[in-house]
C-alpha cells in the first residue's frame, strides 16, 4: 500500500490504525480503502474473497441489480434517497465464493479526507453457501476534518450454511454526523455476527441495523459498545427479525456517557412459533449525561420466546474502592472498571481481532 | 506497627465504634473475635479507609503516620493490604490484571497462581460466579501478589469447604511469615466469628470486640474457650 504514504500524512495513517486497519496488511486477507469518494486500495490476497468497488462490480456482474436495494429500502429515508439519486456513490463489494473460509479478516476503511464532505457509499457483502467472511471496516476523517456527513448503506447477503462476522469501529469528528443504513438477509444455517464500537466524539449518529431470518435455523448477533462524550448524540438500535422456525438473535449493548446523550434501541420480531432471543442494554452515566434504553419485543406467533433486560447506572462506589483497596488511585480504579465494562470478549472475537479492538478501548 | 488511640466510628449517623485501643507490634498477628454486627468489620475498613466510615475521634497510627485522612490507595502504598469479606464484582476487569495492579507489574500472575492452585481463575471476571470458598481464596491471591506488611482478613473462613480450609490457612500463614521466627516483619489483624480459623493459623494474641470498644487481650485459644463456654459479655466483664 505505497500509495497510502503519498496520499495520507503520518497522522492521518494513525488515524487509520485506530480503526483497526492495518497498512502493512499482515494478517489481513485482502483491503479497500476509499478516501472521500475515490478508491486508492482495492485487493484481496485470498483466492475465492473479492474486494472491489461497488461501481467496479455492477459493471463486472450485472446479477448485481438483484442485490442492490434488495435488503435496504431505496425510500426508506432522506438518507437512503440521495445514495441512490448520488452518480458518484461508490463504496465496496465484498464476496466469498462458496466454501470459501480464509483465515485472516478482511478490511475495509472508509475514510472523509475534506473538510464539509458528505461521503454516500453503498456496500454490498455476499457471503455464498458455505462460505465465511470476516471484515473488519473503519470509517474515520482526517485529523483536519471538522465538519462532514458519512451516509452508508450496507447490504449483507448470507447464503444457506454461510457465516458474517463484521466489526465496525467508527472514529468521527465533533461536527460529523454520520447515518448507516444497513440490513442483513440470512438464509438457512447461515449466521451474522455484528460488531459495532464507537467511542470518539461524533455530532449525531443515527443508526437502526436490521437483520433478516429468513432461513431455518439461521442465527443473528449483535454486540455493541458505545460512548457518548460531551455534545455527541448517539441513536444505535439493533433489530432482528426471526422469520423462520428454529432461529436465534441476541443483541448486547454497553452504553457510556461522560456527557453525551445515547439512546439505545432494540427490536427483537417474532413472526413464526420457536423462535428466541434475547436483549440486553447495560449503561453507565460518568457524569451528566443521559442514556435511555427502549427495548422492544414483538411476538407474533405462540411459541417465541423473545427477553430484555436493561440497566441503566453509574460505578458501583464498592468496587472502585476495591481496586484502590490493590493499590490504584481512584481516577485510575474508574477508568480500569469502564474498560472492563466496555469488555471486548462479549463480542466473541478471535484472540487478534480482540487484541485490536481491546487496543480501540484503550485508546479511549 | 499499628497503633489504634481511642477510636471513635460513625457509620450512617451511628456510632459503632467507641473508643477503641489496639497496638499491634511489628510481626505479630492479632485474632478479632466478636459477635456479629459488634463492629468487627467497621475497625477494618476504618483502618483501610473505606468511604462511610467516619472518625469522629481518636487515630490510626502506622508506621509513625497518622492514617485518618489518607486515601486508601496511600495506604496500600504504605503497606497495608486487606481480605474482603464479602468482595465486590467487577465485571470484565479479569484477576489476571488486578494481580499486575496488585504487585506492580512485578509478579508473574501465572506463578502466583499456581502456587495457591487457582491457574483457571486468571481470566474470569473479578468474583463474578465465584463461590465462597474461591472468593475468599480470590481474595488471598490477590494479597500475595500485594505482600503488604499490615495483612487485615475479614472472616477469611466463612463459606470455605474443610479441603479449601488447610489451603486457605497456608496461604495466610505465608503472608504472615509464620515460616520466619526471629526476623518476622508481616504483621496481621484477624477477624473472625466462628474462631475455626485458629486451627490453621498460629496466632500470637487475641482480643474481643464488645459494645463498640475492645476488651479480653490474651492468649487466642483460651480467649476462644472463654467464649465457648460463657459468651462474649463475659470477656468484656472481666476485663483481662
Amino acid at each position: 500500500m505505497k500509495n497510502l504514504e503519498n496520499i495520507l500524512n503520518e497522522k492521518d495513517r494513525l488515524r487509520i490504525g485506530s480503526v483497526g486497519i492495518d497498512i502493512s496488511e499482515k494478517d489481513r486477507s485482502g483491503t479497500f480503502i476509499q478516501i472521500d469518494h475515490s478508491i486508492v486500495h482495492q485487493v484481496s490476497h485470498y483466492e475465492g474473497l473479492e474486494v472491489m468497488a461497488t461501481s467496479l462490480a455492477c459493471e463486472k456482474y450485472p446479477f448485481l441489480s438483484e442485490y442492490l436495494w434488495r435488503a435496504v429500502n431505496f425510500d426508506l429515508d432522506e438518507y437512503t434517497k440521495a445514495v441512490q439519486s448520488f452518480p458518484h456513490t461508490n463504496g465496496y463489494f465484498i464476496r466469498a465464493l462458496p466454501g470459501v473460509k480464509s483465515t485472516y479478516p478482511l478490511q475495509a476503511c472508509l475514510f472523509i479526507g475534506k473538510d464539509g464532505l458528505v461521503q454516500n457509499v453503498h456496500n454490498i457483502i455476499i457471503a455464498e453457501e458455505g462460505s465465511e467472511l470476516n471484515i473488519i471496516t473503519g470509517c474515520t476523517t482526517a485529523s483536519y476534518v471538522k465538519k462532514g456527513l458519512h451516509i452508508g448503506i450496507s447490504e449483507f447477503f448470507i447464503k444457506k450454511g454461510a457465516k458474517i462476522s463484521f466489526t465496525m469501529i467508527h472514529s468521527w469528528a465533533e461536527d460529523v454526523s454520520a447515518r448507516p443504513r444497513t440490513c442483513a438477509i440470512v438464509e438457512e444455517d447461515g449466521a451474522f455476527v455484528s460488531n459495532y464500537i464507537c467511542l470518539k466524539p461524533v455530532r449525531s449518529l443515527q443508526m437502526y441495523p436490521t437483520t433478516r431470518l429468513i432461513g431455518n435455523s439461521s442465527l443473528a448477533r449483535y454486540n455493541s459498545i458505545l460512548y457518548s462524550h460531551s455534545g455527541s448524540n448517539l441513536d444505535v438500535g439493533s433489530r432482528i427479525i426471526l422469520s423462520a422456525p428454529n432461529t436465534k438473535g441476541e443483541a448486547i449493548t454497553r452504553a457510556i456517557s461522560s456527557g453525551g446523550k445515547i439512546i439505545s434501541r432494540g427490536h427483537l420480531i417474532g413472526e413464526t412459533p420457536n423462535v428466541k432471543a434475547h436483549l440486553e442494554c447495560r449503561g453507565l452515566i460518568l457524569k451528566d449525561g443521559v442514556i435511555h434504553a427502549i427495548p422492544e419485543l414483538e411476538g407474533k406467533a405462540s411459541d417465541v420466546e423473545l427477553s430484555h433486560e436493561a440497566a441503566v447506572g453509574k460505578i458501583n462506589k464498592e468496587e472502585i474502592e476495591y481496586l484502590m483497596a490493590r493499590g490504584l488511585p481512584r481516577d485510575e480504579a474508574i477508568s480500569t472498571i469502564v474498560r472492563g465494562f466496555m469488555d471486548t470478549k462479549i463480542m466473541g472475537l478471535s484472540p487478534s481481532l480482540t487484541y485490536e479492538m481491546d487496543k480501540v478501548i484503550r485508546s479511549l | 506497627m499499628l497503633i489504634i488511640k481511642d477510636l471513635w466510628v460513625e457509620v450512617s449517623g451511628k456510632e459503632i465504634l467507641k473508643g477503641i485501643n489496639l497496638r499491634i507490634k511489628e510481626g505479630e498477628t492479632y485474632i478479632l473475635f466478636g459477635a456479629n454486627g459488634s463492629g468487627k468489620t467497621t475497625l477494618l475498613n476504618t483502618i483501610m479507609g473505606f468511604s462511610g466510615y467516619k472518625i469522629t475521634k481518636g487515630e490510626i497510627i502506622y508506621k509513625g503516620k497518622v492514617l485518618n485522612d489518607l486515601p486508601i490507595n496511600e495506604r496500600v502504598v504504605l503497606g497495608i493490604g486487606i481480605s474482603f469479606q464479602r468482595p465486590p464484582v467487577v465485571r470484565g476487569v479479569k484477576i489476571r490484571e488486578v494481580l499486575e495492579i496488585a504487585s506492580c507489574n512485578r509478579a508473574d500472575p501465572e506463578e502466583l497462581a499456581d502456587r495457591l492452585a487457582m491457574p483457571d481463575f486468571l481470566d474470569r471476571d473479578v468474583n463474578l460466579g465465584f463461590s465462597g470458598g474461591e472468593m475468599k481464596r480470590s481474595e488471598l491471591l490477590q494479597l500475595t501478589a500485594q505482600l503488604p506488611d499490615l495483612v487485615l482478613l475479614d472472616e477469611p473462613e466463612s463459606g470455605v469447604d474443610l479441603e479449601n480450609m488447610a489451603l486457605v490457612g497456608k496461604a495466610i500463614n505465608l503472608l504472615l511469615e509464620k515460616h520466619l521466627h526471629r526476623k518476622r516483619e508481616k504483621s496481621g489483624l484477624v477477624i473472625t466469628h466462628t474462631g475455626y480459623i485458629l486451627n490453621y493459623i498460629e496466632a500470637d494474641k487475641g482480643c474481643v470486640l464488645f459494645g463498640g470498644k475492645i476488651g479480653c487481650f490474651g492468649n487466642p485459644r483460651e480467649i476462644l474457650e472463654d467464649i465457648r463456654n460463657r459468651g462474649y459479655e463475659e470477656c468484656v466483664v472481666c476485663k483481662r
